[in-house]
């Protein structure tokens, strides 16, 4: 009773925020001075192609008309088509969604290994010189944002050491046997490590950019959690049954000090993948966050609308997903 | 830490005097470009393009970080971008933070229906991803130092609402506010008088933070052009350069990124100190 009641309050909420969000970016950008359909047409277009054109797109009938029929639209999976590429949205944005995903993951997946593992060494290892240094580490890791990092790495692995690529998704005369975009997750299951290591190579500057602060926080928060849950009483009753002070970290304290940094870190990887955009930038990556940038530039209104609604989707998504992970794993909550 | 705690606060304050010795000497620099830069800032010169810096050999002393593909002075550059850099973290920074601790301050102390829409209203910019809204805000309102800042107030005022809200919360639950009230005072002068001055701390650090997350939000938009011509300086504007000439002149990213490295370091380190030093566990 009380975890449903949750899981469907949590949705309706979800679904006001993502209606919020439509409603904002849709009107937001319909401020635009700049003409569109102007910028698509050859110089020299008289006045009734541009009229045509921009009846074509549904852009002559009033902002309220407009979002009703795009929203109509939208929730039948229909987002409009693109300006620029005069292809479907949806397809577009699919499309390029893989590419996005598969480093966002390897990103949360480098932040967890590094940050955890930092955590622990620094558990173990606490009041001594290691546990000091992991802390500096820490502290430097999260003045500085993503896209610094990212320059920093370009220069590091690039130009001084250029054993990474720091451009592109993956080398370009490769031959490609994909048939979906998720490249690296196929390239594993094909078994073709060949096109594993050149994507990783591509892939790993930009996913450590955006783990980088990230695996300064897990490490920061889990560690202050086990170094509470150290304190407790079954903790101090497992030592006294002689165990090895790293199975007491690994076995007893850790499971109980997950909980509150799993919330956390939920919030955070939402962060991250909204860094993809300017990381993405970065180093060439040909995921949605590039394309976004291009849409904005060129001021394709529902290729824009299309991105932006998706990485609201995914960030809520993300958020909906962290609550009821804690729902369903906090006795209490379960409970009560 | 096997350090006493004296250690540790020398080094605190250590930490605190470099940043601010750094941002102060930004300041001047800001303040006195005209006098200290070598160049014009804009003045091409197409035959002396990509000088290496001065202590490599092919340089020229008029250009002592060398100059970029079109012959500008880079070390110029630098100085003359820091002035937008930090007129966007002032400005943006103060506007940012009056608005968002204001709205966080009532939403917290007020509570009631100002409360639903203000958090209403954080949840639905938490879903959107803040590099590509500003991205789109400054699309649509056009390039610009006014845009810039704009774009930072509109979508950064989150990070002061949800922190000051959560702490005007906590402090109105206390017991000062309530024999306030038993006292017979108004709740909009305990709110100035009494719950203000207590959450003014946090306020203080935030607004640190925020002037270095300007300060990034600025070199972002200048990387994908979008922040003021591309003529004048700008850190950002430099790095997107140096990135796409980084094999051919190290030089053009490697300063201007170092600037700009140092100065949100030093703005986060700020507000670090000044985060251990208001917290009285600490002390």
């Amino acid at each position: 009773m009380g975890l449903l009641r949750t899981i469907l309050l949590r949705l309706l909420t979800t679904a006001i925020t993502l209606f919020g969000v439509a409603v904002i970016v849709f009107f937001v950008i319909r401020v635009v001075p700049g003409n569109p359909i102007a910028m698509m047409l050859p110089p020299g277009a008289t006045d009734e192609d541009i009229a045509r054109l921009t009846a074509l797109y549904g852009l002559d009938k009033s902002i309220p008309a407009q979002f009703w029929i795009w929203g109509a639209g939208v929730l039948q999976g229909d987002f409009g088509t693109s300006i620029t590429a005069r292809q479907p949205v949806l397809a577009m944005v699919l499309a390029r969604l893989p590419a996005t995903l598969e480093l966002s993951v390897l990103a949360l997946l480098i932040a967890v290994l590094v940050g955890g593992a930092a955590a622990l060494t620094g558990t173990r290892l606490r009041q001594t010189k290691v546990e000091g240094g992991i802390d500096i580490a820490g502290g430097m890791a999260l003045s500085v944002p993503d896209f610094l990092w990212g320059l920093l790495l370009i220069l590091a692995f690039g130009v001084l050491m250029p054993i990474f690529h720091i451009s592109g998704r993956v080398t370009p005369s490769l031959d490609l046997p994909f048939v979906t975009n998720f490249y690296l997750v196929e390239s594993l299951i094909r078994l073709r490590l060949d096109l594993t290591l050149d994507l990783l190579s591509h892939m790993l500057l930009p996913a450590l950019s955006l783990a980088i602060p990230l695996a300064a926080i897990i490490a920061q928060l889990l560690k202050q959690s086990l170094k509470e849950t150290m304190h407790l009483d079954y903790v101090t009753l497992a030592r006294t049954h002689g165990y090895s002070e790293a199975r007491v970290i690994w076995r007893e304290a850790l499971p109980n000090a997950l909980l509150p940094t799993l919330t956390l870190v939920g919030v955070q990887f939402t962060f991250l993948i909204g860094g993809t955009v300017i990381i993405e930038r970065l180093f060439s990556y040909e995921g949605l966050g590039n394309m976004a940038i291009d849409a904005v530039i060129n001021r394709d209104l529902p290729l824009i609308q299309g991105i932006v609604i998706l990485f609201a989707v995914i960030f809520t998504g993300v958020n909906l997903v962290v609550d009821l992970m804690y729902a369903a794993l906090n006795p209490r909550l379960r409970h009560g | 830490m096997v350090e006493g705690r004296a250690e540790v606060k020398r080094k605190a304050g250590l930490r605190l005097w470099l940043s601010a010795g750094w941002l102060g000497a930004l300041v001047l620099v800001a303040l006195l470009a005209p006098l200290l830069a070598p160049n014009d800032p804009l003045a091409q010169d197409l035959f002396a393009g990509r000088l290496p810096p001065f202590w490599v050999s092919g340089a020229d002393a008029a250009y002592p970080l060398g100059t970029d593909s079109l012959g500008r002075c880079v070390l110029s550059r630098i100085i003359f971008g820091s002035r937008l850099a930090l007129t966007v973290a002032l400005t943006a920074g103060v506007i940012t933070c009056i608005i968002g601790a204001g709205l966080g301050l009532l939403a917290g102390f007020w509570r009631g229906w100002v409360d639903v829409v203000v958090s209403r209203f954080i949840d639905i910019w938490m879903a959107f991803p803040p590099v590509l809204f500003s991205i789109l805000l400054i699309a649509v309102i056009g390039p610009g130092v006014f845009s810039i800042i704009l774009a930072i107030v509109v979508i950064d005022w989150t990070r002061f609402a949800r922190v000051v809200r959560a702490e005007a919360m906590a402090q109105g639950a206390m017991d000062y506010v309530a024999s306030a009230r038993v006292a017979g005072r108004g709740r909009m002068g305990i709110m100035l008088r009494e719950v203000l001055p207590n959450v003014l701390p946090i306020v203080l650090v935030l607004l640190t933070l925020e002037m270095g997350i300007a300060v990034i939000v600025e070199a972002i938009l200048s990387f994908v052009n979008l922040s003021i011509s591309t003529d004048d300086p700008t850190w950002g504007g430099m790095i997107s350069e140096g990135r796409s000439s980084i094999h051919q002149a190290w030089w053009v990213l490697v300063f201007p990124l170092v600037t700009l490295f140092l100065t949100v370091l030093s703005f986060s380190q700020l507000g670090e100190g000044l985060k251990d030093r208001f917290d009285p566990v600490l002390r």
